[in-house]
């Protein structure tokens, strides 16, 4: 039996690389359902804040050709809410629940990660350093290296001994530099890609098809982008990445690895079908031996160039 | 909350309605799901399995029947996806997840007013067809295309069925007319109204039921990607009168705190 069990972290260890994205997997029990939550390597869960957000207007989302926008300004009802309400009801003992934070100031960030670190049920926290939709923060850390590193490491110190993974934006001029800037702050992993800075508008009614105007750009359409990320980062940097962006199928998956990511997250895909996440984890080890990939490890970062 | 599932059905027939060369409304019938009961008002996720990436989102639509026989839902030509739709072949596999939300209210002995917009009549199919007391339910119904493009036939057998055509403007304000006059009837005899349609309609509808203190249930019509709660993409924003503290004048998702409403829990942007 293949083992796909892979390492984030000194204490991050998921039984497969399959991982859900934030923001397209809700809290994990909308899709409860639709599959076994205990067979995912691991879910990173809707954006928390310290205080509920009411999140921005309607319409927030548009489809477009191969993916889609969002704009839905991080709409959530608070980090308390989170801790009593839904993880208890996770199954936490057997796969790995991540939380992502999300603050406008690096002393939010810190007490977020002291709030989410003392809890047993939380495997990781992912810093949204890069979300798009939001005025009052997150592009600016994720764009500028100091501030990036700043965040990374008040969420670090404040974490105890709950991993840190860093999601970066593709917003930038060379992701290569934000990516050591943070790996130098500290980060244990890095999460490679959030959503394209993006609009779409309508020549009818002359009104853009969000209501924030700009969104992120997620889906399908964005996977080439997320491989040239994953594969200048993993290269810049010794921390295990974590690729995302546009995974549609298995192949999408080891294409991800190829290139130099540990692990994956699904995202967009997740709204296709709701039971998307669970058929990658189950049909992994299959696609690995129709490849003839028996190690993931000695197939990551094995591409040929 | 009965449980939802995801399952391949197969497109058994899809029937059009109307005399256009280019059929604007159709019947998609599809082989029977895992889940024989549904509340009318709920609704299915439907994405063709032919589908790849270019379309990422399945469509939401209104359970008109389902059972041992087959998933009907009523669909009307809006866009890209639903254009698509429109070019199903029987044998076809679709990508179903269902059945979501909250459907209408059943009160067996409250006379009960049924409100249609267009296409807004396909939850009315299974209400009617469902109602242990269909006597005590009637339909009002507006809408724009010949009463041919709608399933109009198979509800006429069990309700009472009053149908508006708007063709002009002042058609318009006819059936505005004609809306204010029944919900103050039924707000009379302590009736019940349930609507669904266009958002216009269903603010025309919102403001008339507070004026006439008629009870009253819209179903919204939302953009969504997941349909399951996840994407909070198709929220409404909650009015004082929501029932959950802390949560009133908060964006809730139509998917699965609604898209079933009571009139004055939401507000109509």
């Amino acid at each position: 039996m293949l083992d796909l069990s892979v390492s984030l972290a000194p204490d991050l260890r998921c039984k497969n690389p399959i991982l859900t994205a934030s923001g397209t997997f809700g809290y994990g029990l909308e899709f409860a359902p639709y599959g076994d939550l205990a067979s995912l390597g691991g879910m990173v869960v809707k954006g928390l804040s310290l205080k509920p957000r009411k999140g921005n207007p309607a319409p927030r989302i548009a489809e477009c050709a191969c993916g889609m926008l969002n704009a839905i300004g991080l709409q959530n009802d608070g980090v308390e809410a989170f801790l009593k309400h839904t993880l208890p009801r996770l199954p936490w003992r057997e796969t790995a629940v991540m939380t992502n934070l999300y603050a406008t100031a690096p002393e939010e960030f810190a007490a977020l990660a002291d709030i989410l670190s003392a809890e047993e049920g939380v495997a990781a926290l992912e810093i949204n350093v890069s979300c798009p939709n939001v005025r009052e923060g997150g592009i600016a850390f994720g764009q500028d290296p100091v501030m990036a590193a700043s965040v990374t490491r008040a969420v670090k110190q404040a974490a105890r001994n709950t991993p840190v993974i860093v999601k970066l934006s593709p917003n930038v001029t060379d992701i290569t530099r934000i990516a050591k800037a943070v790996e130098d702050a500290g980060a244990d992993a890095l999460t490679c890609i959030n959503t394209l800075s993006a609009m779409g508008v309508d020549v009818k009614t002359r009104k853009a098809l969000l209501a924030n105007v700009i969104g992120g750009l997620s889906g399908p359409a964005v996977k080439p982008v997320a491989l040239r990320c994953v594969w200048q980062v993993s290269r810049a940097v010794t921390i295990p990445v974590i690729g995302v962006g546009g995974i549609a199928s298995v192949e999408d998956v080891l294409e991800f690895i190829l290139v130099g990511a540990h692990a994956v997250q699904a995202g967009t895909m997740n709204f296709s079908r709701p039971d998307f996440a669970f058929r990658l984890a189950e049909e992994l080890p299959a696609a690995c031996m129709r490849l003839g990939i028996d190690d993931l490890a000695a197939f990551r970062s094995s591409l040929q160039v | 909350m009965l449980a939802s599932h995801f399952v391949e059905l197969t497109v058994l027939d899809l029937i059009p309605f109307g005399r256009e060369s280019t059929p604007q409304t159709f019947a998609l019938h599809l082989s029977p799901p895992p889940w024989k009961n549904y509340t009318p008002g709920q609704f299915v996720m439907l994405r063709p399995a032919s589908w790849g990436s270019e379309f990422p989102w399945a469509r939401p639509f209104s359970i008109s029947r389902a059972g041992e026989i087959d998933l009907v839902c009523f669909i009307q030509v809006a866009g890209r996806g639903t254009a698509r739709l429109a070019g199903l072949k029987a044998g076809d596999a679709v990508h179903v997840w269902g059945p979501l939300g909250n459907g209408f209210v059943v009160e067996a002995d409250s006379p009960t007013l049924l409100l249609a917009g267009g296409v807004g009549i396909a939850p009315f199919i299974g209400y009617a067809q469902k109602h242990p007391k269909p006597r005590n339910v009637s339909m009002l119904f507006g809408h724009r295309a010949p009463l041919d493009c709608y399933p109009v036939d198979s509800m006429n057998e069990r309700i009472e069925l009053n149908s508006m055509q708007e063709n002009e403007p002042a058609d318009l304000d006819r059936f505005i007319a004609a809306l204010r006059a029944r919900m103050e009837e039924y707000a009379g005899k302590s009736g019940l109204a349930l609507a669904c349609g266009p958002l216009a309609f269903l603010r025309t509808v919102q403001q008339l039921a507070a004026q006439t203190g008629l009870r009253t249930q819209l179903s919204l019509e939302s953009r969504m990607a997941c349909g399951v709660g996840a994407c909070l993409g198709c929220v409404a924003t909650t009015t004082d009168a929501w029932p959950v503290p802390g949560k009133t004048h908060w964006p809730v998702q139509t998917c699965n705190h609604g898209p079933v409403f009571w009139a004055n829990h939401v507000l109509l942007d």
